[in-house]
């Protein structure tokens, strides 16, 4: 993967500095839903070869939550944004 | 033709031009009673025990590279039964066993060497969790020793015993353990398969499976359509993606795993040994080279090649073990695309698709699974019927709550 970051806080930085929490698309249903729901949120992923959507952490610089996209075969970096930005746009 | 010393020296005897090819390069008939997926250890494993255990005959394996291009090709060799959960321990054992008859059986030298695979640690908390590790091997049958200090001192000297932050207080050892020639695996199992009938069909990737009214009849392949009565996948690092041509919905993401080789040394790290500091781990092999490995790379990845900070962070894990390999060149570094599940445990598994059977979520860990991976998923196929030291692994376990979780990390694979 690259070796450099793009955060959109403090500009360009090591990937080391970053911690990867995985795939941004799974939605955490209401505390209500259905087992199966659950079950899909906490277990099931669809492991795409290509473009994928994940959460990192810049722990050692800004702290922010940050959504990246990624190509899980090339490893490209195609967008690096603030989790809170990403969250209000109605995205993940 | 039948190995022996005594076809050895016949052979040397005519110049060695008279040996045949280990097995077939059939082309694939229009429809065969069990198709497998993936030509790994896992499939090549679970077609040899089909024919040899449960009878069956017309069956293959389809493989879209070369047989062993895969992980069963890349992986640092290590067998071993130390698991502590229930739910993984007897099948690991059942495992165990296979290995320890493995070679007559296949008529084919897969170098197995019980050499011993010791777990150091370094404080007290450490050592209690590995006595509570031997003591669950042992309520299974499975031998385990605590070595303390002064007695690993004598088996392995070159350990960093004093370090500052990490000192080695002593370690877990399973004499049975070691290693096995990966290769061999591979090609043992395909000639065994293949001299019981079983067509092994390379640079045949599977691009769709069809399904009628529930059930699957064939998969359409780079060699045109293939009807069967029957389907396993044992795609590892590909289980999504094969699983996806069915609709399956899978607990797995894909992660690479990298490993290392020295230049070849004389013989001086006689056991397999894993650092309890970090996730390291290192041995020696027949031909000299250090083998060593470390943890996944973090991040899903499809592509077998992995990160330079990986890199460095396994060196400066292994040199911490052992200061003297700073003194070693690295002569090479590969990786390999693994299936981690949700819990980190393998899944051999009926599917909610008729005559579809599961084997997967191997992760960094299913070399040493190979022969009992095959064996049951064997059992599965022809009986349709869970073998019993497999029953926990099956893939409805998540949904019911019952994860085989041996770190106690919780659903994230790139934790496992
Ligand atoms: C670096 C590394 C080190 C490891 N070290 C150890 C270790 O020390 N001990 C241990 O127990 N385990 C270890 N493992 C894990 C172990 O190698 C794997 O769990 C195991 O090999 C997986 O099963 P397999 O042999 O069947 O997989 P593979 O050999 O990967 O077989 C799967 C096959 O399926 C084929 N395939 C995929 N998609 C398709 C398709 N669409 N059509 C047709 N064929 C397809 C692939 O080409 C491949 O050949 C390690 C893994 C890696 C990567
Ligand atoms: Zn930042």
């Amino acid at each position: 993967m690259a070796s450099l970051i793009h955060c959109p806080h403090c500009g360009v930085r090591p990937s080391q500095e970053f911690s990867i929490r995985g795939d941004a698309s799974v939605v955490r249903p209401a505390p209500e839903a259905s087992d199966e729901a659950w079950h899909e949120y906490v277990h099931i992923r669809s492991n795409p070869h290509g473009r994928h959507r994940e959460h990192w952490q810049h722990v050692a610089g800004c702290r922010r939550g940050l959504v990246v996209e990624r190509d899980t075969f090339t490893h490209d970096v195609f967008s690096v944004t603030d989790g809170a930005a990403v969250a209000r746009e109605g995205g993940r | 033709m039948r190995y022996s010393a005594f076809s050895i020296v016949k052979n040397a005897l005519s110049g060695n031009l008279d040996w045949k090819p280990a097995w077939r390069q059939p082309e694939p008939k229009p429809f065969y009673d069990v198709i497998i997926v993936g030509g790994g250890g896992h499939g090549l494993a679970t077609a040899y025990y089909l024919a040899k255990e449960f009878g069956l005959k017309n069956i293959a394996v389809l493989e879209k590279g070369y047989l062993g291009s895969g992980n069963v090709g890349r992986n640092t060799t290590i067998v071993r039964s130390n698991y502590m959960l229930p739910g993984n321990e007897p099948f690991y054992e059942f495992s165990m066993k296979l290995w320890e008859g493995l070679e007559q059986d296949l008529n084919y030298n897969a170098m197995l060497s019980q050499r011993g695979v010791i777990n150091l640690y370094h404080n007290n908390s450490q050592r209690d969790a590995y006595i509570r590790r031997g003591n669950a091997m042992w309520m299974e049958g499975v031998a385990a020793e605590l070595l303390d200090r002064a007695a690993l001192k004598k088996m392995l000297p070159f350990l960093n015993f004093d370090h500052a932050r990490f000192p080695i207080l002593g370690g877990l050892l399973q004499k049975r353990g070691g290693t096995a020639r990966h290769d061999a695996v591979a090609w043992g199992y395909a000639r065994a398969a293949d001299r019981l009938g079983v067509d092994l069909i390379q640079n045949c990737e599977v691009t769709g499976i069809r399904r009628e009214n529930g059930a699957v009849t064939g998969v359409e392949t780079s060699k045109g359509f293939i009807g069967c009565g029957k389907m396993g996948l044992a795609a590892a690092g590909n289980t999504s993606r094969v699983g996806q041509m069915a609709d399956l919905k899978l607990p797995i993401e894909s992660h690479v795993l990298q490993a290392f080789v020295t230049e070849g040394l004389k013989p001086v790290i006689d056991h397999v040994i894993t650092y309890g500091a970090g996730h390291f781990y290192i041995s020696q092999s027949d031909k000299g080279g250090l083998v060593f490995g470390g943890e996944i790379d973090g991040y899903n990845s499809y592509a077998q090649r992995g990160n330079l900070a990986t890199v460095e962070h396994v060196m400066e894990e292994g040199v911490s073990m052992i200061p003297g390999l700073s003194r070693v060149r690295v002569l090479r570094s590969w990786g390999g695309v693994m299936d981690m599940s949700m819990d980190g445990s393998p899944i051999i598994s009926h599917t909610p698709i008729g005559n579809l059977y599961l084997n997967g979520g191997w992760c960094y860990g299913g070399f040493k699974a190979t022969p009992a991976s095959g064996w049951c998923f064997a059992h599965l196929i022809a009986k349709d019927e869970t073998h019993p030291v497999a029953r926990f692994l099956r893939l409805d376990r998540f949904a019911r709550g019952y994860a085989i979780d041996e770190r106690g990390a919780g659903p994230q694979p790139n934790l496992h």
